[in-house]
């Protein structure tokens, strides 16, 4: 399939850029139906707001590469030309030029250094694929995350989350939900449910192997390979999965025939043995340490721009910002953590709640920003009137009723760092949803510029010493919050 | 043979005619091109007539980020209803005046508060009021907390408040302050308090 494509994208001369596009566009159309060995094939997947596409990878030398101009010219109108040893395109307003067998790049008018030589191929340019993470920052002007072993590139604020959560029932059902609508591929073998998720830009959960403690369902796997992210259910019966909320959940349980059937207690390596006593019918199970783990909500987001800090500057990208700086904080004090909103993604504050709780974090911390005033605001829940729990269902307005006090210490410890800094804090309670419908520790902290400029809100140095500050506030209490480094 | 006089006449009738329909088609124009007079969006002022109580109005101040109490003197309407009406109309007359601690958006008014025993207060505020309010967490929990205290502190009986724009529902106030569920009026309270103990 390789070959085939390189005879396919053989160029014409400048100036017959539509010719080459429909070349191109043929090449990925014959790429995708093609059929051949593709489970062999090495390919890159490339995740962007507007596209999703994969690529095949050419080995030269022990080297892998990939054509350029089709990594780019799914994104938008790409012109290119070449004259004898040099090898140059346009994308926007972005100039590239390289050289045949040299491991320099010029773009924009800036030299950068490739991971390997430059290769033309029947007028295809072809560079390292390691390459990809220094070259389409520049040429895109978009922040891109690559991840060589899996070889998944993202562009831009592009992420799909995901939480699990075992619901004991019977039969007990795994309830996975998506941060956006998911359709994987599913496959099944004796104790395997697989999905695999060609096209979705699926990050990594906080550990990548999930336990439920369940004889049925024992635990969940999540791995990245050749551009493809696939989730593994574990099952000691057969399993199925179902769609619902618009594809954005997927509940696996046991076959129907398993679920009606006599219960069979199933061999489950490395279980404990049943206890057959009938005066001790419980297992009596040592406590797991809870992992500290985070949630991290960048509020607002999507059509939801937020406060309107100024004429350029809005309070969803400002939250997303200090989320991404909050997430590096915390992770370099050892504790993992999950943005709840990486990407200018809409997120209803249902969908924030109901993530959150599945994903059972030690803390959830919501961001905000705001023109008026100075410093940081931290907040809690104030709890609305009514909302009476009944036996094990708690009511969903007053959820954070009983961790209210444990809210208010972590509330308070953060606000005993920003005083150290000797930045302006003040600690209160608010009506600020979803802090209200969260089962878990919450607080939401509210950042006003350092001074009377609002753009200020901006400066990264200031938004790194506020998320530092969060960040060791919530380190301070981790013993208090329950989390196990 | 038509009189000269009566000629006469008629071509200067026919003049006049002719002139204020000039004169009427200008001044057609021109107010055509005036702007139509802008709604007067003022808060009603309670009644100037009656007899006159001391009430606490419960007043936010954006540089302190709290309420601070304000005691006034108003006429206030025995039906009690109206009375919390006439209270809230009172506090906004402050948020409105130009040298507002908390200013509010222009046009923003309570359209009514309904009181529904038992204990429940139903604040009906227009959407002027919400689709120009500042966003933000705290200036908007200043907002809801100084309309419940203003009414909770002078109207007795009042346990929750549930805030409407419009006379619908509407899940916040600028897109922080919740205003999907009933307020509890004591919560409210103790917020109050906290602010101030935080000065």
């Amino acid at each position: 399939m390789g070959s085939a494509g390189y005879t396919i994208l053989s160029r014409g001369p400048i100036g017959v850029s539509a010719r080459r596009s429909i070349r191109i566009a043929l090449f990925l159309l014959i790429a995708a139906i093609v059929p051949g060995n593709s489970a062999d094939e090495k390919r890159i997947a490339i995740f962007a707001a507007a596209t999703t596409y994969s690529l095949p990878i050419s080995d030269r030398n022990g080297v892998e590469y990939v054509g350029l101009l089709e990594a780019i010219e799914p994104l938008g109108t790409v012109t290119s030309r070449n004259g004898g040893d040099h090898w140059k395109f346009r994308y926007n307003d972005a100039d590239a030029e390289f050289m045949v067998g040299s491991n320099r790049a010029k773009i924009r008018g800036h030299d950068i250094d490739l991971s390997g030589t430059f290769l033309l191929e029947n007028n295809r340019g072809l560079v390292p694929v390691t390459s990809l993470s220094t070259l389409l920052p520049r040429i895109l002007g978009v922040q891109v995350t690559f991840n060589p072993a899996s070889r998944r590139l993202f562009i831009g604020n592009v992420a799909t989350h995901f939480t699990a959560q075992l619901s004991r029932t019977a039969p007990p059902r795994l309830v996975m939900n998506f941060t956006s609508p998911v359709n994987p591929t599913i496959a099944t073998e004796p104790g395997k449910l697989r999905m695999a998720f060609n096209r979705e830009p699926l990050v990594a959960p906080g550990t990548p192997t999930l336990t439920f403690d369940d004889k049925a369902i024992p635990s969940a796997t999540y791995l990245e390979n050749n551009g493809i992210a696939e989730i593994t259910v574990n099952g000691t019966v057969p399993l199925m999965a179902s769609f619902s909320n618009d594809r954005r959940t997927i509940t696996i349980a046991p076959t129907p025939q398993q679920a009606a059937g006599p219960a069979q207690p199933a061999a489950v390596p490395g279980a404990l043995p049943a206890a057959s006593s009938a005066a001790n019918p419980v297992a009596v199970v040592p406590p797991v340490p809870r992992h500290f783990f985070a949630v991290i909500d960048a509020s607002h987001g999507g059509d939801d721009r937020g406060a309107a800090l100024s004429d350029k500057l809005a309070e969803k990208d400002v939250t997303l910002a200090l989320a991404r700086r909050l997430r590096q904080e915390l992770e370099a004090r050892g504790m993992s953590t999950m943005v709840l909103r990486d990407s200018d993604a809409n997120l209803t504050l249902d969908q924030r709640a109901i993530f959150t709780n599945t994903a059972h974090p030690v803390i959830y911390v919501a961001l905000h920003a705001a023109s008026d005033g100075n410093g940081v605001r931290l907040y809690t829940a104030l709890l609305p009137a009514g909302g009476e729990n009944n036996g094990p269902f708690i009511s969903w307005d007053t959820a954070q009723e009983r961790v209210v006090p444990i809210s208010r210490t972590a509330a308070q410890a953060v606000a005993a760092e920003f005083q150290k800094k000797q930045i302006q804090v003040r600690t209160l309670s608010a009506p600020l949803r979803p802090l209200n419908n969260l089962t878990g520790p919450a607080i939401a902290v509210e950042v006003a510029p350092p001074g009377s400029d609002v753009m200020d809100l901006n400066l990264p140095a200031y938004q790194q010493n506020v998320a530092s500050t969060v960040a060791t506030g919530i380190a301070a209490v981790r013993d208090k919050l329950g989390g196990q480094p | 043979m038509i009189p000269r006089h009566l000629l006469i006449g008629v071509g200067v009738l026919l003049l006049a005619v002719l002139a204020m329909g000039f004169y009427a088609g200008r001044m057609r124009g021109r107010a055509a091109q005036v702007a139509p007079a802008v709604a007067d969006t003022r808060p009603v002022a309670p009644p100037a007539t009656g007899p006159t109580e001391q009430v606490t109005l419960f007043v936010a101040d954006d540089a302190a980020a709290m309420l601070r109490p304000q005691a006034a003197s108003i006429p206030l309407p025995s039906a009690r209803q109206q009375r919390a009406e006439d209270l809230l109309r009172a506090l906004l007359g402050i948020y409105l005046a130009k040298t507002s601690p908390h200013p509010l958006a222009a046009g923003a008014e309570v359209r009514a508060v309904y009181l529904v025993d038992p204990g429940l207060a139903v604040i009906d505020l227009n959407a002027a009021f919400a689709n120009g309010h500042r966003s933000g967490v705290l200036e908007e929990e200043l907002t809801v907390t100084s309309l419940i205290q203003t009414l909770t502190a002078n109207i007795p009986g009042i346990l929750r408040v549930k805030i409407l724009v419009d006379g619908k529902d509407r899940e916040t106030l600028a897109g922080h302050a919740d205003l999907s569920d009933f307020y509890d009026a004591g919560a409210v309270s103790q917020l109050v308090a906290q602010m101030e103990s935080a000065q």
